[in-house]
């Protein structure tokens, strides 16, 4: 006799079939989220040991802080929010996506674990979680997230999942980014590296599927699910501010941890569908900040500004995929 | 005056830029690359920039969109193109817009342009004026 109220986890159980898709771009993310997958054994960490002990205390404390805090929304997004979003996808092939997801981020926590346990000590790494879990800005974005998880909207609960992939973490993510860009912990650097291109899937596909939702509501829903939107990165983005000076404050860091804060916020609302709401004199990172991130970047693709006299074709590309008919 | 080719996934993202261009109604002609083998295949017979996604994260196996790949394919395709413009993400590093370094070494072109994501609006405004000077400069080399 089955309880009313009973955790009621499917009505029948449906086979996935991938070769009869409803959404070809669950297949495609599936197949780049595997392409990319990775594990923390592979990046040699260790090397970074000599680096670490260069730094002064108050830039321990600052990046021992960031990582303990990037631990805790990684063990969020793992446990609670990618799972959270499973009930909700239209097709078995997005379940499985989440699924993905899901275990990657736990990957993810526990990389930092591994970063944790080759530079400092068990003494350092608890007082690390302690300040934490104790700090009001980090305790606060934590709860906001969660509590839209919790929620009874399924569109939402993307907005808040997106946010966190595309927004949130990105006040941890300067740290390691600051110090490639300063030739240090350049192992630690490359791990990142690694979480920020999943975080970038995770950010687009999310997006992707709350802006398929989003085209089935009328136009008066979508404009409150739009001001929801902006709302909701508004009240973020503040706590961020704040968090931001706890962390960087006292290495004077906290200016520039911002115009990255904006500009991946910008980022988060596009993979949401929506246009970029900080402008560009707001969102002009560092340069050394961004070559950190993509090497590419810095590399000034804009043959249109010109004189139009130097021709600046590609250069030379090993390309690997085998369907090039030339 | 030339044209625009453009292929954009399911997710619309380069679709949304490419009409915040405002080409057609300057005079434009702009072609979309189908995304489905059943929806056709496209072939050009004037000149065209091309705007492509950057697909795929971290390796350069996959990054220009298959459909991009069938339509240089053609022969008759691949000797109209005078340049590339390419989106992408900064999160995939070294890989950041790399489709656009594959087609100009490819093919031989100029990569005009790289913006991230749905672009901003500096980026539509640049890309607008920057093509129109473009198909001028083209027009008198050819002339």
């Amino acid at each position: 006799m089955a309880p009313t109220g009973q955790l009621k986890l499917i009505d029948r159980v449906t086979a996935i079939n991938w070769n009869r898709l409803q959404d070809e771009k669950d297949l495609e993310v599936w197949d780049r989220l595997v392409g990319n997958f990775w594990l923390p054994e592979k990046v040699p960490v260790s090397n970074d040991i000599q680096s670490w002990n260069t730094l002064s205390e108050a830039e321990k404390l600052m990046t021992t802080r960031v990582f303990t805090g990037l631990t805790l929304l990684d063990t969020i997004q793992g446990t609670v929010g990618a799972v959270s979003l499973i009930p909700d996808a239209l097709t078995p092939h997005e379940e499985a996506v989440y699924t993905n997801i899901a275990f990657m981020e736990s990957v993810h926590a526990k990389s930092y674990s591994s970063i944790f346990s080759t530079l400092i000590s068990t003494k350092e790494i608890d007082d690390a979680f302690a300040w934490s879990e104790e700090n009001p800005h980090l305790q606060r974005k934590a709860e906001i997230v969660l509590e839209y998880y919790r929620g009874d909207d399924p569109l939402k609960r993307k907005v808040a999942s997106t946010m966190l992939e595309s927004f949130l973490f990105y006040s941890g993510f300067y740290a390691p980014m600051y110090w490639s860009s300063r030739a240090k912990l350049t192992n630690t650097a490359d791990l990142i590296r690694l979480i920020i291109r999943d975080e970038a899937v995770h950010g687009y596909y999310i997006g992707y599927k709350f802006q398929k939702g989003l085209a089935k509501l009328t136009q008066a829903e979508q404009d409150e699910m739009k001001a929801y939107t902006f709302d909701l990165l508004f009240e973020l983005y503040e706590n961020e501010v704040e968090y931001t000076e706890s962390l960087y404050g006292e290495l004077g860091l906290t200016e520039d941890v911002k115009k990255f804060l904006r500009y991946n916020a910008n980022k988060a609302l596009m993979n949401l569908g929506y246009e970029g709401l900080f402008p560009k004199d707001e969102t002009d990172v560092n340069p050394a900040i961004l070559a950190a991130l993509s090497p590419n970047a810095d590399e000034n693709h804009d043959f249109f500004s010109g004189s139009g006299s130097s021709y600046v074709i590609g250069k030379a590309v090993e390309t690997t995929d085998d369907d090039w008919d030339f | 005056m030339s044209s625009l080719v453009y292929f954009s996934s399911v997710s619309e993202n380069t679709h949304r830029f490419v009409q915040r261009l405002g080409l057609e109604e300057r005079g434009m002609p702009v072609h979309r690359i189908p995304l489905r083998p059943a929806d056709g295949f496209l072939t050009v017979d004037e000149p065209y920039v091309l705007l492509v996604p950057t697909y795929g994260g971290g390796n350069e196996g996959g990054a220009v969109p298959r459909q991009v790949r069938k339509f240089l394919g053609d022969e008759g395709n691949r000797s109209l193109i005078r340049g590339v413009i390419a989106a992408g993400n900064t999160n995939f590093g070294a890989a950041y817009c790399i489709a656009g370094d594959i087609i100009a070494a490819k093919c031989q072109v100029p990569y005009l342009y790289a913006f991230e994501l749905l672009g901003t609006t500096e980026d539509a405004q640049r890309v607008r004026d920057g093509l129109g000077r473009f198909w001028q400069r083209q027009s008198l080399i050819s002339a």
